[in-house]
């Protein structure tokens, strides 16, 4: 096992700066996960670590150790690809086993490798099949055990769960955590998935258009982004976002939003706010902390009235949709709560919950 | 509209018919001539099925002449030639499927313009090369120019590009050589094309009549199709004796068809060939 550095990478592709000088220190046996969008450099950079891209700039290092000018087989590495990448005429066996025949392990040790990884990842009645007698997820777990097998320094996964069903999606997600957990190797997960990173990884990556955006543990990332990127990335539904402006009052701010909504600012936030007051803004709340109105809420609390355009009931709780100032805004109320579209609800915002963003940094204050 | 598509299905059945007796009746009549006595291949009543069958044609076709050793020579040929195709255009189809590098896109057309010059064009300076080698009169002069082709490089190129770089990248991951990734993980992946590439070369070089016959003076290095053309003009032979070494010559190929059929259907869908 071993920690990963990067230290100002930097890949260009003819001309075209994919990654843009990212620094990253991920200590041994931590599980990390880069998420994103498509195109932000997150599959990139996981390749130069792997080696199969080569770094324009800056350094990579594995185990205290550059490895820019190594190969891939001698960084000590093992992936786990989109496709699983399992090589069609071989067995299961057999694909386990390639790169300890490569590098000349003995064959009963082969074997005890191979059966081990197989029982870990509960394969061990498929090592005679080939890849496509097998379903979707078995081919995810032999993946999986290809790497697993090596006992490398680092395990590499790029989107490994992208081509499964949802249901199976999640069962992989628990089991890749369980071998994880089991293992503990250092481990670098590459998803677009906000949610498989949230629940995978011990600390997140967010990467947009090459860049870093923020590195932080799950929670951290979810409560307290420091960008609007990161803030409408992170949870699912998305953060609602809204312009708004902060006015003065005698005894704290008013925040202002469109169609003539305006709320006090918490007490505990109103320092933090003041320098801002009059500047453009923008307000984001996530869904959870819109909720339908109680008779006993905090005094953190704005209410107002607002005409339900569409409902849609999840079980145990029910998503409302309406708009403030054309722009629409998703509450999650509970689903006892008489949400019916087309009609008037009685709703509350939990401003102790509320992020105030920079419009022209796109900073959260 | 049901009816006016079965219409064109008889139809379409009907041309392909057609086209079939129109490539096999030559094939057919070969086999069957070889088998008839010597003056009832050109005769007016002639026979399609012969009354009487003369197996005799065969050993005294092999007997006038040195066929054994033609043969012989042909197989030789044809063998170095079909497997240095093998290896070759494996070779170079992997680079240019897999490899980026300065000026790829204008090798590979240079490659495939080669296609586009006939025999005729080419025919002198490659004497000249293998002469200036000095390997006139030799096994390496007849197969030296045949020994890696441009359609196969090509064949063997659209072939790999298929792969997914996914096995390429997992194979270097695992510790494998580039080597040892074209023979582990690509080739097994691609013998539909190889199977093609093998019938192809083959039919190609034992078939090679123009070249041997610049290359080649003596006796001894004659291929079956010189041999053939000499043994029409020296022993003044009857037709049905050319035709039972014309039968022998396709044998080799026909078999080798038959055992790769298989794969050979395949791979003519694998590479846009129809």
């Amino acid at each position: 096992m071993a920690d990963v550095r990067l230290n100002n990478v930097v890949k260009r592709f003819e001309g075209v700066e994919a990654v843009r000088g990212i620094s990253l220190d991920i200590p041994d046996s931590e599980f990390v996960a880069l998420v994103g969008p498509s195109g932000c450099g997150k599959s990139t950079t996981l390749r130069m670590i792997a080696g199969l891209e080569e770094v324009t700039e800056g350094e990579i290092s594995i185990g205290g150790k550059v490895v820019n000018n190594i190969a891939p087989k001698d960084r000590d590495i093992a992936m786990v690809f989109q496709n699983y990448a399992l090589y069609p005429h071989m067995t299961v066996f057999e694909n386990m086993s390639f790169g300890l025949r490569l590098r000349r392990v003995a064959r009963s040790e082969i074997g005890a490798r191979v059966e081990d990884a197989a029982r870990i990842l509960d394969i061990t009645d498929l090592l005679d099949r080939r890849p496509r007698q097998l379903s979707g997820g078995q081919r995810q777990r032999v993946a999986m055990g290809r790497a697993i097998v090596r006992n490398p320094k680092v395990f590499l996964f790029d989107e490994p769960l992208s081509n499964l069903d949802a249901k199976l999606r999640v069962h992989m997600r628990t089991e890749i955590k369980r071998i994880h957990q089991k293992v503990r190797t250092t481990t670098i997960y590459v998803t677009h998935d906000q949610i498989e990173a949230m629940t995978l990884a011990d600390r997140v990556v967010v990467m947009q258009a090459g860049s870093i955006e923020q590195v932080g543990r799950p929670n951290d990332l979810y409560h307290a982004p420091r960008t609007r990127f990161v803030a409408g990335f992170i949870g699912s539904p998305a953060m609602n976002f809204l312009d708004c402006r902060l006015e003065p009052r005698a005894s704290g701010l008013t925040l202002h939003l469109a169609d003539g909504l305006s709320f006090p600012v918490p007490a505990d936030r109103t320092e933090r706010y003041r320098p801002v007051a009059g500047k453009p803004l923008i307000f984001g709340i996530r869904p959870e902390h819109i909720t339908e109105f109680r008779t006993n809420d905090s005094s953190n609390s704005g209410t107002f009235t607002a005409i339900i355009d569409v409902v849609e009931p999840m079980g145990m709780e029910t998503m409302v949709f309406f708009t403030i100032g054309r722009r629409e805004v998703c509450g999650r109320v509970d689903p006892s709560s008489p949400a019916v579209p087309g009609a008037q609800m009685r709703l509350r915002i939990n401003l102790a919950q509320m992020h105030l963003i920079d419009s022209r940094t796109d900073l959260v204050i | 509209m049901h009816y006016r598509s079965r219409i064109g299905r008889w139809i379409g059945l009907a041309l392909l018919a057609a086209l079939t007796v129109a490539f096999v009746f030559p094939i057919l009549w070969m086999v069957t001539s070889s088998f008839q006595a010597g003056d009832k291949m050109f005769a007016l009543d002639a026979e399609w099925i012969p009354s009487q069958w003369h197996p005799e044609n065969f050993p005294n076709a092999l007997s006038r002449a040195a066929f054994p050793l033609y043969f012989f020579n042909s197989a030789v040929i044809s063998v170095i030639v079909t497997a240095s195709n093998l290896v070759f255009c494996t070779l170079a189809g992997y680079g240019l499927a897999k490899f980026r590098f300065p000026g790829d896109r204008f090798v590979l057309l240079a490659i495939l313009s080669t296609l586009m010059l006939p025999i005729e064009v080419t025919l002198v300076p490659t004497f000249l090369v293998v002469h200036k080698f000095g390997w006139i009169n030799s096994y390496q002069g007849i197969a030296g120019p045949l020994l890696i082709d441009a359609f196969g490089i090509f064949l063997m190129r659209q072939s790999i590009i298929s792969v997914p770089t996914d096995y390429i990248e997992a194979a270097r991951i695992d510790g494998a050589g580039e080597l040892r990734i074209l023979w582990q993980i690509i080739v097994p992946q691609c013998w539909p094309a190889l199977a093609v590439l093998t019938i192809f070369a083959f039919r190609e070089s034992w078939d090679q009549f123009i070249w041997p016959l610049t290359v080649v003076s003596v006796d001894q290095l004659r291929t079956y199709p010189l041999g053939l053309v000499i043994f029409n003009e020296d022993y003044g032979t009857p037709p049905t004796e050319q035709m039972a070494i014309a039968v022998l010559a396709t044998i080799p190929v026909f078999g080798l068809f038959m055992l790769l059929q298989r794969w050979i259907n395949r791979g003519f869908g694998l590479s846009g060939l129809k």
